[in-house]
């Protein structure tokens, strides 16, 4: 059993590598993505992914600047997912 | 072991579980071949993932002795505000004819993305004279 | 006195929720924090409830505290089962279905709940609600027997929900 530092540490490598690989997943989604729907759905799992990579780095530096930084980036996130869905639906954000 | 050991791990382990659960909703975004169905993918990464992930950072931060506990504030955003995005995407799909057709409806109701208004009518006219 | 509370408090429990958030965004529990929270918490509804008229006067706080366990339990359920079902399941294997569901349930704020609940839970996303409000367009992504879906959200969690808003 390796003690439990090196274990978190491990725990965070790998995590980094994962959350890439999935982003990484959805940006071919992103380009190849058949209809709209498709290109939406990825920018907005793109978002969320990008939001977990930030968690974990705030985990890698030991520092809690970046909870500031992820709460914006998920509200923006969900106004432009919404604001992209709209203009497809209506051709028109603000009515 | 000691309590900050046990708390070590168990951040890790939410952390592990975190990212499989974002790889898994990934794979789903590229594997499933409707776009309905592709719709499933993303509730996964947005509740278990970041949940899981940011579990792990809650717990990290009383291990270390900040005990911070606004992370679940982000939790929270994501859990309100991902069904109303799943929500509106399913709109654009279903509005782009992008799926199976959708069942019809009994006493003349219709699914509110369907319904044609008068100024999408007005709209169409303009550019068909144009 | 009634009447004043009424209308100092339009929403007691979204006080108690905004002052909840706002100590929360600061991260540290003091007195001068919590009464700030407090007087953001009269202020916001006071100046909004204009623009919400038609609000559900009853509301049960401790119905919806076991909804909200029950709805975490589910999720996390749900989500180990469609994990495996994306990861083990070929396209041609899974039997994905609309789902319409009849609402009993009549108050936009209720069905707004039930439709976040039903996406919540992996497995079935609420796509879209009919134009007069009274049927839920559900789809599921595998789903054999999408009769034994439709009676499972009636049964779960409409029947909860409204005995939550009365």
């Amino acid at each position: 059993m390796m003690p439990a530092d090196d274990f978190l540490t491990l725990a965070v490598m790998i995590s980094f590598a994962v959350v890439g690989v999935s982003q990484i997943m959805a940006m071919i989604r992103l380009v190849i993505g058949p209809s709209t729907g498709d290109r939406i759905l990825a920018l907005d799992t793109m978002v969320v992914n990008a939001i977990g990579l930030i968690v974990l780095l705030g985990i890698w530096q030991g520092t809690r600047l970046y909870f500031e930084v992820s709460l914006i980036i998920a509200m923006l996130g969900f106004v432009s997912t919404v604001a992209y869905a709209r203009f497809v639906l209506r051709g028109d954000i603000i009515e | 072991m000691t309590m900050s050991e046990v708390g070590t791990y168990a951040a890790a382990i939410f952390l592990l579980i975190g990212a499989a659960f974002a790889v898994v909703g990934a794979i789903g975004l590229l594997k499933l071949n409707d776009p309905m169905k592709r719709l499933h993918a993303p509730t996964k990464v947005g509740t278990m993932g970041i949940g899981s992930l940011l579990l792990g950072s809650v717990v990290i931060s009383f291990v270390r002795g900040g005990s911070s506990i606004h992370e679940l504030l982000i939790m929270a955003f994501l859990f309100v505000t991902a069904p109303i995005s799943a929500n509106f995407i399913s709109k654009v799909i279903i509005h782009l004819r992008g799926c199976d057709e959708t069942p019809e409806l009994d006493n003349e109701q219709t699914w509110s993305t369907l319904v044609q208004r008068e100024e999408d009518l007005v709209a169409q006219d303009k550019t068909q004279q144009s | 006195m009634k009447r004043f509370f009424n209308w100092l408090f339009p929403h007691p429990f979204l006080t108690l929720l905004l002052a909840v958030v706002w100590i929360l965004l600061q991260n540290e529990f003091s007195a001068g924090m919590a009464v700030f929270g407090l007087i953001l918490g009269v202020i916001i509804p006071r100046g909004l409830a204009v623009w919400w008229p038609d609000r559900p006067v009853g509301f049960r706080l401790g119905k919806m505290a076991v909804y909200i366990c029950i709805v975490i339990w589910d999720i996390l359920v749900a989500n180990v089962q469609v994990a495996w079902i994306v990861l083990s399941k070929r396209n041609k294997d899974m039997q994905s279905a609309w789902v319409v569901v009849p609402l009993d349930l009549r108050q936009p704020e209720a069905i707004t709940v039930l439709a976040g609940t039903i996406t919540l839970t992996p497995g079935t996303v609420t796509a879209d609600l009919s134009n007069k409000g009274h049927y839920l367009l559900v789809h599921a992504l595998h789903a054999p027997d999408p009769d034994a879906v439709r009676d499972d959200i009636k049964s779960r969690y409409e029947a909860r929900l409204k005995e939550i808003f009365v």
